[in-house]
């Protein structure tokens, strides 16, 4: 009989089970409810901010602020791209951007494979001055480096922007990790009995094993040098070196531009900046998750 | 042989990557360093050592300590505002891990820390100005005195806390998300046969398992916090085109006293300060982290 009762269960088991589902229901969407209203209040300011670019200054003043313009103009954006020179702006940042990327990429792929599979004592004590260098600020250093850009002549320029995003200590950690994780010995053993050669290891072997590893660091690197600041803004100081961010920046403390020219500027800038993000999400929550994962 | 051979091949490979490391990062640190015991002043040929007469000065000068004080409330401030909510969504969204919404959730907490500083500010700029601002109108509408957010030294302050917290939060609930996605699903199972609620396991089983994120979370909040630059300079820069006069922070004050005053010998002297303050954090991280190892 006892065993019986385990199998079917009773009426009012049922109602008790049917009791707790709508419990746990009701309790799903009271989260789904308040983690739709945190999503909403962190995008608003930003859904604000596209929608003013597209208002007339009256527009701008009414309460409560509207989402879609009553009656959407593109002055503001004309305004914007007749003063200043938006678009070279876009173009020195997006150059900037993909440079450093480069960069970053070649050389985090280059020295954390050595890091990785070369255990020498050299290759250790090197490997220890990277990690002790990792935590000092860019902030703490940029200006000697200032001057070294200086007196190799390449202040207001791309080399200029570059010279402080040439390496990422983080870049070359990320590398390392999944060089130890995902490259087996036996591997590389493997082909260096069959002949191969060092270089051709690298290129053949390793770089394609990486490619997730650096597809997530390439996102990264992108990301940090198109939202630098400090740095361009003391290296870029002639209004057609600007990058974005120094020119929005510097564009704003004018005090004859209003709000509707301020917000076409940026909407400029972050339209494609969140599409882009958007696209390469999967890269990106890689790349910086494996940032809290260096146990 | 071989082993002779490797050698060679790791240093070949290592060596662009070490000189560019050791170019644009070694040497500034190292000058930085030695800068701050010098006095130096662009316009003048000669540079007298004068020992740690730069720190002596700085002790006293109203200007660095006001801004060290501000920067100390802004890192804080942030601090305080992002880890507790950052905990709380990442749990909630890590509950609805399974629901088609999580990934929305993730993406729009995790939008503001992506996109470029300089347009993101600008939003924010809108939301606290005081003349066109929907958080005075909304004041306003519920009675409230309106206030100059923007142009009080204390709430200006508070703007920029709020607007560094909503940049930090994505960050911090992200890493969050990935520690609850590491911790072991048999422990909350014992937890729930023994009948803990929701809210006890969070309090009693993911709040101390996830000591370590927290700390690690704590730590590069606090360190953005110290370095914080565009921000202060968006928002609260005054209309006459000098920024940072209602809010001064450490890297304002350094850049100014780098290039305004061209006193570069006590700007590297602030920089200092900063590079202590940054290593301290992470050492008092470390040791609470081996503590915890040790119980």
């Amino acid at each position: 009989m006892d065993t019986m009762r385990t199998i079917e269960p009773t009426a009012d088991e049922l109602a008790e089970g049917r009791r707790l589902r709508r419990k746990k229901q009701a309790t799903n969407l009271a989260i789904d409810v308040f983690l739709l209203i945190v999503s909403i209040m962190m995008l608003l300011p930003l859904v604000f901010l596209v929608a003013n670019a597209f208002k007339t200054p009256a527009e701008m003043l009414s309460w409560p602020p509207t989402i879609i313009p009553r009656d959407p103009t593109i002055a503001n954006f004309s305004a914007v791209l007749g003063e200043t020179p938006l678009l070279r702006w876009i173009g020195n940042s997006i150059a900037f951007a993909v440079l450093s990327t480069i960069a970053i990429v070649a050389t985090s792929a280059i020295a954390g494979y050595v890091f990785g599979k070369f255990r020498f004592r050299t290759m250790n004590i090197l490997f220890a001055l990277f990690l002790a260098t990792a935590i000092v600020p860019f902030e703490v250093y940029m200006i000697p480096l200032y001057f070294q850009a200086k007196s190799l002549g390449i202040l207001n320029s791309l080399w200029g922007l570059l010279l402080g995003y040439l390496v990422m200590s983080f870049g070359i950690f990320l590398v390392r990790q999944n060089v130890i994780h995902s490259i087996p010995d036996e591997l590389l053993e493997a082909a260096r009995i069959d002949g191969a050669g060092e270089f051709w290891i690298f290129f053949r072997i390793v770089l394609p094993l990486l490619r997730g590893a650096l597809g997530a660091l390439a996102v990264l690197a992108f990301f940090q040098a198109w939202t630098a600041f400090a740095w361009p803004m003391i290296v870029a100081t002639t209004r057609s070196s600007y990058t974005i961010e120094v020119g929005l920046a510097l564009f704003q403390t004018g005090f004859t531009v209003d709000l509707g020219r301020l917000s076409a500027a940026s909407a400029t800038v972050l339209i494609p900046s969140i599409l882009l993000f958007v696209l390469l999400r999967r890269n990106f929550v890689q790349g910086v998750a494996s940032t809290g994962l260096k146990e | 042989m071989l082993k002779r051979k490797r050698f060679i091949f790791a240093m070949l490979a290592i060596l662009p990557t070490l000189a560019i490391f050791a170019y644009v990062r070694l040497y500034p640190i190292a000058d930085t360093l030695r800068l701050s015991l010098y006095q130096w002043n662009i316009l003048s040929k000669n540079k007298p050592f004068i020992g740690l007469a730069n720190f002596r000065e700085l002790m006293g000068d109203h200007l660095f300590l006001d801004a060290l004080i501000n920067t100390t409330i802004i890192a804080f401030g942030v601090l305080a505002l992002t880890i507790p909510m950052a905990l709380v969504i990442a749990a909630l969204i890590f509950h609805r891990t399974r629901s088609r919404m999580a990934g929305f959730y993730e993406t729009a907490v995790f939008i503001p820390h992506v996109v470029s500083l300089v347009p993101a500010a600008m939003a924010w700029k809108w939301i606290f100005d005081a003349r066109l601002g929907p958080l005075n109108a909304l004041l306003d509408f519920f009675g409230i005195p309106m206030q100059s957010w923007l142009f009080d030294p204390v709430l200006s302050v508070i703007c920029i806390i709020v607007l560094c917290s909503w940049q930090a939060l994505g960050y911090a609930v992200l890493i969050y998300l990935v520690g609850f996605k590491n911790l072991p699903v048999s422990l909350y199972e014992a937890a729930k046969l023994d009948g803990a609620s929701g809210r006890q396991s969070f309090w009693h089983l993911s709040i101390p398992m996830l000591k370590p994120i927290t700390l690690y979370v704590s730590v590069v909040t606090l360190v953005s916090g110290f370095n914080v630059y565009a921000q202060a300079f968006v928002l609260a820069s005054d209309a006459q085109g000098a920024p940072g006069r209602q809010v001064r922070v450490l890297v304002l004050d350094m850049l100014e006293n780098s290039f305004r005053n061209y006193r570069v010998g006590y700007a590297a002297s602030e920089a200092v300060v900063l590079l202590v303050i940054v290593l301290a954090l992470t050492l008092i991280q470390f040791s609470m982290l081996r503590e915890k190892g040790k119980a």
